[in-house]
């Protein structure tokens, strides 16, 4: 009913008006519609096609063959592991971002809040690549981290750091921290403090009323942090190819590898549709919890 | 009910000092402040804002730590007690409601954290606490944004009652209402702490709102108590200027003290014209000092030098017989002036009278007939009167 009511008891939605707002949305419909609907479409089709031979990419006759082989050994594998690091690396984003975020938003000083803030996304001003070449220098076994730790006589020998998972999570984790910080941020600065010294008052220690008020009033904060972390990372492609080699290849190197040389373009296109669906359903997700936040947060009106 | 009243809270010179960013400047908020609030009082901190009330009563609740000096919950000094073992509770000026949390949620959040109640009983206690503030059980499942702000203070009132503190801390909780449920919620709050007994310390910089519902008053300002009393003793016998001022409406005469006895100074105002004025006997007052007497207006009475004077009684006087009269009686001070400023405001006229060598004061007659019987005209000349006693010399 109040849907009903607001829409219309909008001002100035008039026929004009409408056909100016749908002229306003056409070009950037147009740049969907024809870099990324049809794209897509023929990703899509591609996907139920078969391997051509001799420099045919992909021919009939139509088949779900490629989905069966995705989604068996060993393709499958890469995807499990794909969504362990991408959730792995959320998780860890999400205990070194809160509290980082939740100092941010909590500086008395506004300049300290910028200047801690311009900090987080600094590494933005370099390039991804370059950043990511420059932990692989990190990681060496003749780099810093290792000649650090020898000359202390911690280690006898350069530890394996590059090219292992571990490289993998720590350049995702790299990467895209500063993602989880800015939302988690944004909600903590929102967040009311005196609502920390009510629960006090009524008896709550500290931990108590982190955990019964900050945190699920900071919770759209970390959900949408959580979000974009996880969306990209499930896709990564740079870090686990420069970091992982061998040992950290996801689902984005997975196809790469099919749309090149000798690749298999409808089985990388159907693992690119697979992938697609997990991202939407984490979406799916995110869009249900914030709409499920709104409507307990609406305000409704009062006598 | 022991003879000895039961001190509840005491705070004995207590400071609190915020220092600037770089450390270089100091604001003292509140300056050696020392209160005793007996148990089951409702005990006012009054003043203009900034005046350290506030800060003043998140000490006691342990929001904040006090510089210097002592805070003592019923005889146990509570400098190191963090908020959440004190046994006081805290209504916040904008209620501080949890927004996630339903009316009902919000009221057992406070009893959950005592960890030891069964959970039926949390439930049976928060119910009790919001019918108690007149909530309906369609209403315990809303969330606090659906309700008004006047709904929104009664749950936050249920939300520190439910605790059964022996202290209840209000700070300005009737700010953010309007005048109407302000008045209706006074009645509310003070009829709610007599049934409970618990004491009330409450903040308020409404003058008015402090004198209807305070037992004590203390009044701030620039972090200091400049007095505490019943709503009485600090509206008839303040023992300040700022005080005077602060509490309703004050005329303010400037002269020297002629010379005084007992509770009795005459102040001469200019050369022409010395008052008669009361003073608290623990002021010492000095022949030839410089003072101030406050008159409140409604403490002035009025006739016209001639013609008739009209009694409320319907019998009349001739103005020079009447004046002859009042003169008899010793406590009557008495000038002739002139009605410079007459203001019409329904239930009374206000005059400014001019008198003496350019003095003025503002007084208020009650308008108790039609307008014509008790008017009196601009620039007519008029004798006004007063009880010494209610004129007050006042030294700062």
């Amino acid at each position: 009913m109040t849907l009903e009511m607001r829409s219309a008891g909008r001002p100035g939605i008039y026929k004009g008006e409408k056909r100016r707002g749908l002229a306003l949305a056409l070009p950037a419909m147009l740049w969907l519609g024809l870099f990324f609907i049809l794209p897509l479409l023929i990703v899509l089709v591609i996907s139920f096609l078969t391997r051509g031979t001799r420099g045919v990419q992909f021919t009939t006759p139509v088949t779900i063959e490629n989905y069966i082989d995705i989604l068996s050994f060993p393709y499958v594998d890469v995807f499990w592991e794909s969504i362990g690091i991408a959730a792995l690396t959320t998780v860890i984003c999400l205990i070194i971002g809160y509290p980082l975020a939740f100092f941010i938003a909590t500086r008395k000083s506004r300049i300290m809040q910028n200047l801690t803030l311009f900090l987080v996304i600094l590494p933005f001003w370099t390039n991804f690549l370059v950043r990511t070449y420059a932990i692989k220098v990190m990681l060496g076994a003749d780099g810093p981290l290792n000649t650090t730790l020898m000359n202390l006589g911690l280690i006898q020998e350069p530890l394996q750091l590059v090219n292992t998972q571990l490289a993998v999570l720590l350049g995702l984790t790299y990467s895209y921290l500063p993602f989880m910080v800015l939302p988690i941020y944004a909600s903590v600065e929102r967040f009311e403090f005196r609502l920390v010294e009510a629960a006090n008052d009524l008896g709550a220690n500290d931990l108590r009323a982190f955990l019964r008020v900050v945190l699920p009033l900071t919770l759209p904060g970390v959900i949408a942090g959580s979000i974009l972390v996880l969306i990209p990372t499930i896709g990564a492609y740079i870090t686990p190819d420069i970091l992982g080699g061998t040992q950290g290849l996801m689902i984005g190197n997975l196809i790469t590898t099919q749309f090149r040389g000798t690749g298999n373009w409808p089985r990388g296109s159907a693992a690119s549709m697979v992938m697609m669906l997990l991202v939407m359903l984490a979406l799916i997700g995110y869009v249900m919890m914030s709409a499920r936040a709104a409507l307990t947060n609406r305000r409704r009106p009062v006598e | 009910m022991s003879q000895q009243p039961q001190i509840d809270i005491e705070l004995r010179n207590v400071v609190k000092e915020f220092t600037g960013r770089s450390g270089e400047f100091q604001t003292r908020a509140v300056d050696h402040v020392s209160l005793t609030i007996e148990r089951g009082e409702f005990f006012s901190l009054l003043g203009p804002s900034g005046c350290g009330k506030t800060t003043t009563l998140r000490m006691i609740a342990g929001f904040e730590a006090a510089s210097s000096g002592e805070i003592l919950l019923r005889g146990k000094a509570v400098q190191d007690v963090p908020p959440f073992h004190r046994p006081v509770n805290t209504v916040f000026q904008d209620y501080a409601l949890f927004p996630h949390m339903t009316a009902l949620q919000n009221v057992m959040f406070g009893l959950e954290m005592e960890n030891n109640i069964p959970r039926p009983e949390i439930r049976r206690r928060a119910e009790e606490a919001l019918e108690m503030v007149r909530m309906t059980p369609s209403q315990f499942h809303r969330k606090p944004r659906q309700f008004s702000g006047g709904q929104q203070q009664r749950i936050a009132l249920a939300r520190a009652l439910v605790k059964r503190p022996a202290v209840l801390l209000l700070d300005e909780p009737l700010g953010a209402l309007d005048l109407k449920l302000r008045k209706e919620m006074q009645y509310e709050l003070i009829t709610m702490q007599n049934d409970l007994g618990i004491t009330f310390i409450y903040v308020t910089h409404d003058q008015e709102e402090a004198l209807t519902m305070s037992d004590r008053i203390a009044v701030m300002n620039l972090g200091k108590v400049l007095q505490v009393g019943s709503p009485e003793e600090i509206y008839e016998t303040p023992n300040s200027r700022f005080v005077a001022d602060f509490i309703g409406e004050t005329n303010f005469l400037m002269g020297t003290v002629e010379s005084h006895e007992g509770i009795c100074a005459t102040v001469r105002l200019d050369e022409s014209t010395p008052i008669r004025a009361s003073y608290r006997s623990e002021e010492a007052l000095t022949n030839g000092q410089q003072v101030t007497v406050a008159i409140r207006p409604e403490k002035i009475n009025i006739f016209a030098a001639e013609g008739s004077v009209k009694h409320d009684d319907g019998t009349s006087d001739e103005a020079t017989a009447y004046r002859e009269k009042l003169l008899r009686d010793p406590d009557i001070v008495m000038v002739e002036g002139r009605v410079e400023y007459a203001n019409y405001i329904g239930t009374d006229t206000r005059y400014t009278i001019g008198f003496g060598n350019g003095q003025k004061l503002v007084m208020r007659e009650q308008n108790f007939g039609l307008r014509n019987d008790t008017y009196y005209e601009v620039g007519s000349r008029v004798f006004i009167f007063w009880d010494y006693e209610t004129a007050r010399v006042l030294t700062h």
